[in-house]
């Protein structure tokens, strides 16, 4: 794994941040996602809008500019609603972003708040009709009188126009709050998961859809388990994995019935018993599962660690990885302020080599599973100039042996959280979003993937 | 999330005993060897992992009540409060602490006087309404903890928690494990109010087998007996806990810190379930609770009133009286 990395520059997402670092709370970024082939990156943010970055093709004349990320599309896709019968505001946060395979010229992509999802189309448009017999130039409708000849309109090219339209509303079939979307390898049906249940959708019908996860207790007073995650499987179409609060993960197959409460695998790494403590189940909890792009791995995301699980073997995950141990004794606090129940996400590389995810101080971890190794990054503005090499940080012990550069736990700021990480599907470029920035980055030197 | 005048009991490095170090490090791991066992017999006796224990337990129902109710509260985070709180309490009640600490309260109630934290739970307007005023317990005393932390360890009061864990009552443990059933810890503040009290009953035999008892609020009389019994000892326990007689000046402090709260959050029952009797709703199956659910139990015009209402009848159930 290559660890020099270089920046380019910082793309701010809405607004800039003035000098005592006030941030609009709805330009707070609050999922990345890049579509299948790369070449668009998709945000979504606390306000509701979406904002498509796309790649610039790269340019021989100009090295350095090649492969930059740029503002391709904005728009809004979710309102604020208010939910009249329980009178509470439905934010117009967007959950999750999940693009579908391209199939023809236009981009198509599903975005969730917590309770709606839409679909939308993005299309482009350069060119435009010209010649028309009965409208002028500004549309106004000729004096027939003074058209002698007929003409056939043309198509000129004009500047290039990116639309973007809602195609489909999928509405009304969640009762409490969207968490996850997943497309599905099939490519028309694809599934929603908030905390109590998982609903198929068809891509084309819009009012209805099938539950095939329901885990709401039928007395609400024994609940005590929610649904946190849930993806398809790659390849399999009949294949999925939800995650839950207490650190499971169930892989359910929708042959075997058509309510899936019944898993087909359940993964959980039994507790250590010296370790526990009244937080042990709040740190277990995950908060992102990922199939690897083989499909043979789970990559999963709670508040310490990363696992890597084989999906041959439930009885314990293959890998760990210590995201940020040295938490483990602040617990108490983090409880306190609730940092505890912030949720991380994890990522893959295009080879499933290496896996990202973020903590706290607007850093983030790599971690490579062949050689072992690991390091982390930090993404702000200081740090970060363009065409910089990134510096790994190190956090070291309160009071213990600190080299330069160094920064000790309780210098950590836990305001600055990075929760939302994406990798290229082929290439080694990464999306961070720190709160209301997107940083990408590229490993120049090391392009492909190994 | 400490109401003002919290001191801090604990350091980080403290918490290890509560937020469990990685099985090498903090003192109470390092007391229990490696055996869970005597592991949980260390703690118990330990008196700062009792005081840790108390602080997370009024922070988690801090947590619970206070939710925001512009948008519907996090149902994820919720859920892993509450198991949190149940955990405790099961804890608590193995140790002993839970039903010394319950009966204590019990028995220290008493109609003319009041403690500080029912004053600043149920904001009152009506000073008339305030007679009679009954406490309630789990909130007392995580407000307790909270206001008087100081009095607490300075008058020596480790000693008394020590002495609180150490002591068995020589009552029957039967009736006082019952507390445990009721609203408290059993019912999280998504549920649907249930208002009525033969499914009160029915939840709490689900879970002990005493409860039918203590819910169906038969033998009070020797219910009171008691407690009357215990008095002494509660006195002892808290007796560094300030009484107030009638209203005291109110703090400042705490008004704003709940200015913007409805007042109906101070009921018990709406806290516990997210029910509210104004039109802003609780969370999680409010379809189905307003269907269910009545203005039944709230009888009176002013919502303070219907707030007493509600207390007495949570006190009289956990009391058992």
């Amino acid at each position: 794994m290559g660890e020099d990395t270089d920046a380019t520059p910082t793309l701010n997402h809405h607004g800039f941040l003035p000098d005592h670092n006030y941030v609009t709370e709805a330009d707070i970024i609050s999922t990345v996602e890049f579509n299948h082939t790369g070449e668009l990156l998709a945000t979504g943010d606390k306000g509701g809008r979406v904002v498509i970055f796309q790649r610039e093709p790269e340019s021989k004349s100009d090295p350095f500019s090649q492969g930059e990320y740029n503002v391709y599309s904005t728009f809004q896709s979710h309102e604020p609603e208010f939910d009249y019968l329980k009178s509470l505001e439905i934010e117009e946060k967007i959950n999750k972003i999940r693009w579908l395979p391209q199939q023809n010229a236009a981009h198509f992509l599903l975005s969730t708040n917590d309770k709606t999802i839409k679909l939308w189309k993005v299309s482009e448009r350069d060119k435009r009709p010209e010649g028309y017999n009965l409208k002028d130039e500004e549309g106004r409708i000729k004096d027939i009188s003074t058209v002698t000849s007929l003409q056939v309109p043309v198509l000129k090219p004009m500047d290039l126009m990116v639309e973007v339209s809602p195609r489909r509303v999928f509405a009304n079939a969640h009762t409490y709050h969207i968490n996850s979307i997943s497309v599905n390898s099939d490519y028309e049906t694809y599934m929603s998961a908030d905390d109590l249940r998982i609903n198929l959708w068809h891509l084309d019908i819009t009012d209805r859809s099938f539950n095939i996860v329901d885990i709401k207790p039928a007395n609400m007073e024994d609940l005590t388990e929610v649904i946190t995650a849930a993806e398809f499987h790659p390849h399999h179409c009949n294949l999925f994995v939800y995650s839950s609060s207490k650190g499971t993960l169930r892989l359910c197959d929708m042959r075997e019935a058509a309510l899936c409460d019944k898993h087909s695998k359940l993964f959980e790494e039994p507790e250590d018993p010296c370790a526990r403590s009244f937080f042990s189940e709040i740190i277990s909890s995950v908060s992102d599962v990922k199939f690897s792009h083989s499909g043979r791995y789970l990559l999963t995301r709670d508040y310490l660690t990363a696992k890597v699980w084989d999906l041959n073997m439930e009885s314990k995950p293959l890998e760990t990885y210590q995201v940020h141990d040295y938490l483990r004794s602040k617990l108490c606090s983090l409880y306190e302020n609730d940092c505890i129940f912030d949720k991380f996400e994890c990522a893959w590389n295009g080879s499933d080599s290496v896996i990202m995810t973020g903590a706290y101080n607007n850093f983030f971890r790599m971690f490579d599973r062949n050689t072992k190794r690991d390091v982390t990054l930090e993404a702000s503005r200081e740090s970060s100039k363009p065409r910089a090499v990134l510096k790994p940080r190190r956090v070291c012990a309160a009071g213990g042996k600190r080299r330069k550069d160094d920064i000790s736990v309780d210098s950590l700021d836990f305001t600055k959280k990075i929760l939302h990480t994406a990798w290229h599907p082929n290439e080694n470029i990464i999306a961070i979003a720190a709160t209301n920035n997107l940083y990408i980055f590229q490993d120049k030197l090391n392009s492909e993937m190994h | 999330m400490f109401p003002k005048g919290t001191k801090r009991k604990f350091s980080d490095a403290g918490e290890e005993a509560v937020g469990g170090g990685g099985g090498d490090q903090g003192p109470s791991a390092a007391s229990s060897s490696s055996s869970s066992a005597a592991a949980a017999a260390a703690r118990t006796l330990t008196s700062s992992y009792s005081l840790q224990r108390q602080s997370l337990l009024d922070m988690s129902l801090i947590k619970l009540q206070l939710c925001h109710m512009l948008v519907e509260p996090n149902l994820c985070r919720s859920v892993l409060i509450a198991n949190t709180v149940r955990q405790i309490q099961e804890e608590m009640t193995q140790d002993g602490t839970w039903q010394i600490m319950t009966q204590a309260l019990a028995a220290a109630q008493c109609p003319a006087d009041r403690l500080v934290a029912t004053e600043v739970l149920c904001r009152q307007t009506d000073p008339a309404a305030q007679a009679g005023q009954s406490p309630k317990p789990f909130s007392v005393s995580g407000v307790e903890e909270g206001y008087h932390s100081e009095e607490v360890v300075m008058d020596g009061d480790v000693e008394t928690e020590v002495t609180m864990s150490s002591l068995s009552p020589a009552s029957p443990h039967a009736s006082s494990a019952s507390y445990l059933a009721g609203p408290f810890g059993m019912r999280p503040c998504w549920e649907e109010e249930d208002d009525d009290d033969e499914e009160e009953e029915g939840d709490c035999e689900e879970d002990e087998e005493e409860d039918s008892e203590e819910c169906a609020s038969e033998g009070e009389e020797a219910e009171q007996d008691h407690l009357r019994a215990d008095s002494r000892t509660g006195e002892q326990v808290f007796g560094t806990f300030e009484i107030k007689h009638p209203a005291p000046p109110p703090d400042p402090a705490l008004d704003e810190l709940f200015s913007d709260v409805d007042p109906s959050y101070y009921d018990l029952d709406t806290v516990l379930t997210g029910m509210q009797s104004a039109p802003k709703m609780g969370p999680y199956d409010l379809l189905e609770s307003l269907s269910s659910h009545g203005p039944t139990a709230l009888s009176s015009s002013s919502s303070c009133r219907s707030d007493l209402n509600e207390l007495d009848h949570i006190m009289e159930i956990i009391v058992g009286s």
